[in-house]
């Protein structure tokens, strides 16, 4: 009887493993991680593309390749894709696969919540980016500051898509947070105490705290403004009483935790990168971890360095200022050890290793600027100008965006189980860092000489052309970076399997199982001993054998289920409908509607076999 | 492998160098007439010692932690093959050492800083031009209530005076931003920011808007022309002329349609009675018409618009071309702008127009 029950669930497995309904209903972390990377990419590059006309409007001064509406519309969706749909989510990416792998887990605590978070990402994603084919795509402003948000002031559907899309991508985010939260506090494996976790995990954990914490608000401004917006309330509109400096305040107080959301996986992925290139362990693990905890609780104390020009009076600025420059402390603490991790290593110079390198030189960058701009007499001159631009782009691009390309070329072995070819990885690092400083460092330049930002041009005569200029041939040289990335993944992809399990000599627990991993990830649930558990195994054996792919036979693992789904395209119907919210519609058809469908799916997905 | 290090530590000392002299050479003042870096005022002097201080340390932190970070590079390259290096996971002496030391730099950057926020926090005691500031959609309301005077985009300021503005929106958040004198400033609907300076020089400064504020943010310029006494002090005469604020735009004789009759002015004639069958009475108060009082109106006051060096919010400088263009179609000039007319203009309508507007000097 044992036999059949499970020869019975080794077939189910196999039926499971291929096909587009095997990714609809998959509730397997390293699938869902997947799905995750692929939607993000695709807007990583929709921002992309955004940005490059951008860039190709200010080449020359008093150009008129788009209409002001269209460029308003660019910049607006740029820094809401990013932000959004590409880092927070290509960070999504390497949560889902990597801190199950890394803790010795089969999965997370809640693997269908898990779909459910992503489902509701990609619908949010393809939501706020729908406005595209109404003339409607959101423009006023990725932080899109109150009264100019207003029906009065933002008539038509632009910011509407807006609103609610960030709504709908605001649940996603929760959901996947509460899921990575209960994941790393419950399920390690045995041994891995908090302070034996991978430096990721740990970065990803107080991440998830973040979004815990910062999302909600963003939350509630989001709804006070849709109600100013459908329903007649006056939150942020002067003429009824209203504030709009309440909502800077409450967009900040998510906005600044939100750079903490952006870039601490970031700083997990370098401090996972740097000593396995170094041959020598993270220096510093606790005060790795403490700065990091740190950095996020200061983080909920300076939202308000973005609001100096405001005129907030001398004490708030004061108070601001200082606690923003606090911030520097513990960032330099993470600087420092990571140099000194690299510091009397033996390096390797492997495409990751390049990428977590020059992630810690521009992010030096970044940071000092933000440094220049926390003094806020200083910021009254630097903020909204294009200094800033190239402050946050320093620590976003140069900072996020390197660390988590190293990291896609450290994991994707592991993911694919395929290597990417190196010298492509290394041309790829070159033309990066090269179109990425020809594109941003004059923007410091510029910024200080007087160019504000979100202006869709300027003038001949303010001495801007020349550096504009060249900051557009510095973003065509990063589209080529990007294409040579693109080639060597699709290469690597239609090759066959070449990926041993432990390509780079890892330390930690997803170095231990095949390329790519088994569905259960783990056969027998590892034990662990100290941070970097694979290298103390290969102390204590000299080296180590390649795994096996093993029989998954007895091994419990959940169902697949398409609730998940059903429940996001009700959250998305519920919140979709009061797009259409107007006099004399009955848009709460549509909402009751999509009420009833997320009812639906959350009651079979509760009374659904889990496995 | 000697030699070529020798040469990066070169290189290692020479790209820093070199990138300062690129900024340097980026900042020949000169050629931004909208930079921070060439204050012409106390207000941005203060902001410019400040940042210099700023500028100095970071440039410092700069030069030393990049340059440990190249040279570990460089020094600490390794071949597969290599022996494991020693496996060093901390030191707890260099850890306090490289908490504290950044502490105390941050100390000499936030001492300043602070002193700075409380100097620039309140305009200085004594005599003042005051002036309110009113954003809008997309273009800068200037009134001065002491001296009577309502005008538009260009500021007019006398020299080696403090000017105290008191700063609001008329619709949404904007800033007010002029970079060699003082900084920026956000504007609120319903509230009152305050920016106050003293220029040190005549001259003519440009600065924008810089917040954003819609469709035409980007066009949302401005001018302060500081003015010597003598100059300014009849530039003030010339606009109480006719200002709203003076016995409720009133104009003096000359300035009638009878005289213009009695000249046998004709184009001024026509040009009246063309911002009067055009619409643009709706929307500007204008000297010698019925709207010569009004404040309340959404377009610029007119009454002297043939005064300014620029038009439309620093866009066009003030050329009988550039106002026939702006006239024919203000929305082919600046799309979008809350200047509509209800109806086009004629050619003869436009050329009268453009006469009798540039005859209000
Ligand atoms: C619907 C209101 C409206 C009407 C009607 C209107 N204007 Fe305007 N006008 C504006 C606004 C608003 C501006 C500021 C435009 C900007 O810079 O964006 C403006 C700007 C101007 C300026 C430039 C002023 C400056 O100093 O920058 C001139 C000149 C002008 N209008 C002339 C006219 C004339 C002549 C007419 C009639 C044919 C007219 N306007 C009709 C609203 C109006
Ligand atoms: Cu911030
Ligand atoms: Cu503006």
């Amino acid at each position: 009887m044992a036999t059949s029950v499970l020869e019975h669930s080794a077939v189910h497995h196999a039926e499971a493993k291929s096909g587009l309904w095997s990714w609809i209903t998959t509730v397997d972390h390293k699938r869902i991680g997947i799905l995750y990377g692929a939607s993000a990419f695709l807007f990583f590059l929709l921002g992309g593309i955004e940005a490059f006309v951008i860039r190709l409007q200010l080449m020359t001064a008093d150009n008129t390749l788009v209409s002001p509406e269209f460029y308003n519309q660019l910049f607006t969706m740029h820094g809401t894709t990013m932000i959004f749909l590409g880092v927070m989510p290509l960070s999504a990416m390497f949560f889902n696969y990597f801190i199950p792998l890394q803790i010795g887990a089969r999965d997370v605590v809640f693997p269908r919540l898990n779909a459910f978070s992503y489902w509701v990402f990609l619908l949010g994603g393809l939501f706020i980016n729908a406005g595209f084919f109404f003339n409607a795509w959101p423009n006023a402003g990725w932080f899109g500051y109150a009264n100019l948000t207003s029906a009065q002031y933002s008539p038509g559907l632009n910011t509407d898509f807006w609103v609610i899309g960030l709504q709908i991508l605001g649940i996603a985010s929760i959901a996947a947070a509460v899921n990575f939260f209960v994941t790393i506090i419950n399920m390690r494996a045995p041994g891995m105490t908090l302070l034996r976790m991978p430096m990721f995990v740990w970065m990803s954990f107080i991440t998830q705290i973040l979004l815990l914490l910062a999302f909600p608000v963003i939350t509630v401004a989001l709804v006070f403004l849709m109600m100013d917006r459908h329903f007649g309330t006056h939150f942020f509109i002067p003429a009824g009483g209203g504030d709009p400096i309440l909502w800077q305040h409450l967009f900040w107080i998510f906005g600044h935790p939100e750079v903490y959301i952006l870039i601490l996986p970031a700083f997990g992925i370098v401090s996972e990168i740097l000593p396995v290139f170094s041959r020598k362990p993270l220096f510093g693990y606790t005060a790795m971890v403490f700065s990091g905890v740190f950095i996020a609780f200061l983080g909920f104390g300076v939202w308000s360095h973005h609001m100096f020009a405001t005129g907030m009076g001398p004490f708030a600025d004061a108070f601001f200022s200082l606690s923003t420059m606090l911030i520097a402390v513990p960032t330099g603490v993470k600087i420092f050890n990571w140099i000194g991790t690299i510091w009397g290593g033996s390096l390797q110079f492997k495409t990751p290793m390049y990428f977590a390198l020059g992630f810690i030189a521009m992010f030096i960058i970044g940071g000092l600027s933000g440094v220049m701009h926390s003094s806020p007499p200083a910021d009254l001159q630097q903020t909204d100008t294009y200094f800033v631009v190239a402050h946050f782009h320093y620590v976003l691009f140069g900072g996020s965006i390197f660390a988590l390309t190293g990291g896609a070329y450290y994991w994707l072995p592991k993911m694919t189980g395929r290597m990417l070819n190196e010298t492509a990885g290394k041309i790829h690092f070159w033309l990066m860092l090269i179109g990425f400083n020809l594109t941003f460092a004059p923007m410091h330049i510029l910024g200080l000489n007087g160019m504000p930002r979100r202006v869709y041009t300027y003038p001949a005569g303010l001495g801007f052309e020349f550096w504009n200029g060249l900051e557009t041939v510095g973003a065509a040289i990063i589209v080529v970076s990007q294409l040579v990335f693109i080639v060597n993944l699709i290469v690597s992809l239609r090759r066959p399997r070449n990926a041993p399990a432990d390509p780079w000599h890892g330390a930690t627990l997803e170095w231990s199982i095949p390329s790519p991993p088994q569905e259960f990830n783990f056969p027998e649930v590892p034990e662990v001993k100290s941070s970097i558990p694979l290298w103390d195994l290969r102390r204590e054996l000299g080296s180590l054998p390649e795994p096996q792919r093993v029989s998954g036979a007895g091994i419990h693992l959940p169902n697949p289920s398409y609730y998940p789904l059903v429940a996001a395209i009700g959250v998305f119907v519920t919140l979709g409908g009061i797009l259409f919210a107007q006099p004399h519609f009955p848009w709460y058809v549509i909402t009751l509607t999509g009420v009833a469908v997320l009812f639906y799916g959350v009651y079979r997905w509760a009374f659904e076999p889990a496995g | 492998m000697h030699k070529s290090t020798g040469i990066l530590r070169r290189a290692l000392v020479f790209a820093p160098a070199l990138g300062l002299l690129l900024l340097l050479a980026g900042c020949a003042a000169q050629d931004y007439p909208q930079t921070t870096l060439q204050p012409r005022g106390d207000f941005a002097h203060l902001v410019d010692s400040l940042f210099r201080t700023t500028l100095l340390w970071a440039t410092v932190v700069f030069i030393l932690v990049e340059g440990v970070l190249v040279y570990a590079i460089f020094r600490f390259r390794g071949k597969p093959s290599d022996a494991e290096p020693s496996q060093v996971h901390g030191n707890t002496t260099v850890e306090i050492l490289w908490t504290v030391v950044p502490a105390v730099i941050l100390a000499f950057i936030a001492v300043p800083t602070v002193q700075t926020i409380f100097r620039t926090s309140s305009t200085p005691p004594g005599e003042v031009v005051e002036i309110e500031v009113i954003g809008h959609q997309w273009w800068w309301e200037y009134r001065y209530p002491g001296l009577k005077i309502v005008t538009a985009n260009e500021l007019h300021v006398p020299v080696n005076k403090t000017v105290s503005l008191k700063m609001t929106s008329g619709d949404v958040v904007h800033s007010f931003w002029i970079p060699q004198l003082a900084a920026k400033r956000d504007v609120f609907p319903k509230k009152y920011n305050p920016l106050w300076f003293k220029a040190e020089v005549t001259g003519d400064f440009p600065g924008q808007c810089a917040e954003f504020c819609g469709l035409q943010h980007g066009r949302m310029g401005l001018r302060v022309l500081v003015d010597s006494q003598p100059v300014f002090d009849a530039w003030v005469k010339q606009q109480q002329t006719g200002s709203p604020l003076v016995d409720a735009g009133k104009v003096p004789a000359s300035m009638s349609d009878s005289a213009y009759r009695a000249t046998g002015d004709s184009v001024m004639l026509k040009g009246k009675l063309a911002f009067m069958t055009g619409g643009c009475i709706a929307c500007h108060a204008m000297a010698g018409t019925a709207t010569a009082g009004l404040t309340i109106l959404q377009g610029p006051n007119l009454s002297h618009v043939g005064s300014r060096t620029t038009i439309v919010a620093g866009m066009l400088k003030n050329t009988p071309t550039n106002l026939r263009h702006w006239l024919t179609d203000p929305q082919a000039v600046k799309e979008g702008s809350l200047m509509k007319l209800p109806r086009p203009l004629t050619e003869d309508e436009i050329t009268n127009l453009v006469a009798y507007l540039r005859a209000h000097q």
